[in-house]
């Protein structure tokens, strides 16, 4: 299996992936609430959210700027944003013309734009650093706990475990299709377009019936070995604690955002 | 190997307001609710890994490209390629495990939009996929194969469209400039979708029939489907052209209807120029322009789905 790249989870032993997961999920998720919740241009409350990442980055001993260095994969999404710049009235910092629009940034627009990356980006970070801290199965377990279904979080569970095996699977399919595309220097290679299209089309047709019958052997295999309907683990999963002090901590943090961004 | 985001569809956080990431949360959970129940009903749970596996083949196969142009690459969604195969409820649940292991896992999607994007990318194309598919169930191979691209192809427009329309309602774009953009590139992307769904469905149509058979509990229920299917695509054709055309209608329903806050006056002024030229500016030739579009889709995948049907394997 090749395809271990794929996974976020960073083994060590720190305060943070000792935590229950339960209280990593809410803690995340209270955060990029809160987030979502600062209003735009809090540049204080923006930089006392980026004290609490830096603190969490520390708590995780993966080093101060590790979510920091891997939240750039989101600022691709920042050109998402950019129809935020024309689209708010106010004061016209600039004027341009492309194509056939003329566009106007408005300070306002500057504003928004600016705030939305920055939380944006922020809100990456804590997710990052949830996935870097926290075994995947020991997240999906802290979702079943969290009332999700168990039918979904299975799913999920699943789709994790075959994962990496379906992409060493696609990799194997890819790897075939290079090697039989040689091309000549300088000449036309490959057919048309839809001629590509229609070889990618049966290594997606391919890889599922490779999948299904898989799951088939697979799910044989379980039933024979007693799978009764759900996934069971050895984790107790207890709230110790030291958990519920961190999540006060969290949540007194969190509160401190709100306020210093709105006072 | 390294994931790589395959869609620029999945919304991050904090590119929807608050308000509108809930709503789609909302709608989402009431959709999963009944998907839930009813898989629980048809499957039984011993059947809940095989749809597990089922679901990593739909990521896996999002990583198949295909070179297109200039270094652009068609990939898949695999929405209708799930409903196809799994059918609706089943892909549906397949779609959204797939989407939330993209945003928990590689935060490809941020978590309080996640509803929007399960929403736009799961739950909408499983519904028109599975839906046309079902009108056509007992017709012949290139009419199921000619309707599943369409579906594939229309798919990707729904889900663009209600991105646009969700970063419209967040006011965070204006109307005519989203709407317009999001479709104009998704037009391309579909394309991608539709010609390797049909690919794929004649593949397996050639390789495992079996596995496409009607079984006797898909009839039921059908009816429910088809409705479902061709009343969102319909207001997916009707929407897209009004909505480039028309936005102030839009807009005005909206603000009437208590959606956006305030309705904002341009800061920018567009010539509104995506309309057949020798018809003039007209409502009526950008919805005949929007038909034409449809009609070179259709035929284009009617044509490949017949010469990939007339091809035989030599057995």
């Amino acid at each position: 299996m090749h395809s271990d790249a794929f996974d976020r989870y960073h083994h060590h032993e720190s305060p943070l992936h000792r935590l229950d997961p339960r209280i990593k999920v809410v803690t995340v998720v209270g955060f990029i609430l809160s987030n979502a919740l600062l209003p735009d241009g809090a540049w204080s409350a923006f930089a006392l959210t980026w004290l609490f990442i830096f603190l969490l980055n520390a708590l995780s001993e993966l080093g101060l700027g590790y979510t920091f260095r891997r939240s750039f994969i989101a600022l691709p999404f920042a050109l998402a944003a950019v129809t935020v710049l024309f689209s708010i009235p106010g004061n016209a910092l600039f004027q341009f013309h492309f194509m056939m629009w003329d566009f106007t940034v408005s300070d306002a627009g500057l504003l928004r734009f600016v705030s939305i990356v920055i939380r944006s980006w922020l809100s990456v970070q804590a997710a990052i650093l949830l996935a870097a801290v926290t075994r995947f199965p020991d997240l999906i377990h802290a979702f079943e706990h969290l009332r999700v279904p168990a039918i979904l979080t299975t799913i999920i569970a699943f789709l994790y475990r075959y994962l990496f095996v379906l992409t060493d699977e696609v990799m194997r399919l890819l790897r075939a299709r290079q090697s039989r595309s040689a091309a000549a220097a300088g000449q036309k290679s490959g057919g048309g377009v839809l001629w590509r299209a229609k070889v990618s089309g049966n290594m997606a047709g391919q890889l599922f019936l490779r999948s299904y019958e898989r799951s088939d052997r697979i799910h044989n295999a379980m039933l024979a070995r007693g799978y009764a309907g759900h996934l069971r683990t050895l984790n107790p999963h207890e709230l110790h604690g030291r958990d519920w002090a961190y999540a006060a901590v969290a949540f007194l943090f969190i509160l401190a955002m709100q306020f210093v961004g709105r006072f | 190997m390294l994931y790589f985001p395959v869609e620029p569809m999945h919304i991050p956080n904090d590119y929807l307001s608050l308000a509108v990431s809930l709503v789609c949360w909302a709608v989402s959970v009431i959709v999963l609710r009944t998907a839930i129940s009813r898989t629980n009903k048809s499957l039984g749970e011993r059947q809940v890994p095989l749809m597990g596996v089922m679901a990593a083949f739909i990521f896996a196969a999002q990583m198949i490209n295909f070179p297109v142009l200039g270094g652009t690459s068609g990939h898949l969604l695999g929405g209708v390629l799930a409903a196809v195969m799994l059918g609706p409820w089943a892909g549906m649940l397949a779609m959204t495990a797939v989407i939330a292991v993209q945003g928990l896992l590689f935060q490809d999607g941020g978590l309080i939009v996640m509803g929007a994007n399960i929403l736009n990318m799961g739950l909408l194309t499983c519904a028109i996929g599975y839906g046309l598919y079902r009108a056509v169930l007992g017709k012949s191979p290139a009419v199921k194969l000619a309707v599943i691209g369409f579906a594939a192809w229309l798919s990707v427009m729904a889900g663009a469209l209600f991105v646009a329309l969700q970063i419209w309602l967040s006011g965070n774009a204006e109307l005519r400039i989203i709407v317009p953009a999001m479709l104009f590139v998704h037009a391309f992307i579909g394309l991608g979708e539709a010609l390797i769904t049909v690919a794929a469905v004649t593949f397996i149509m050639r390789t495992r029939p079996d596995l496409l058979a009607e079984s006797p509990e898909s009839s039921r229920g059908g009816r429910g489907w088809i409705f479902a299917g061709v009343l969102t695509s319909l207001v997916v054709l009707l929407l897209s052209p009004l909505a480039s055309t028309n936005p102030d209608g839009l807009e005005r329903v909206a603000s009437d209807l208590g959606l956006t806050h305030t309705a904002q006056p341009a800061a920018f002024q567009v010539i509104p120029d995506y309309t057949i030229p020798f018809l003039g500016n007209t409502p009526v030739s950008t919805i005949l322009a929007g038909a034409v579009g449809v009609i070179v889709v259709l035929a284009i995948i009617f044509i490949t789905g017949r010469s990939l049907q007339n091809k035989k394997p030599n057995s």
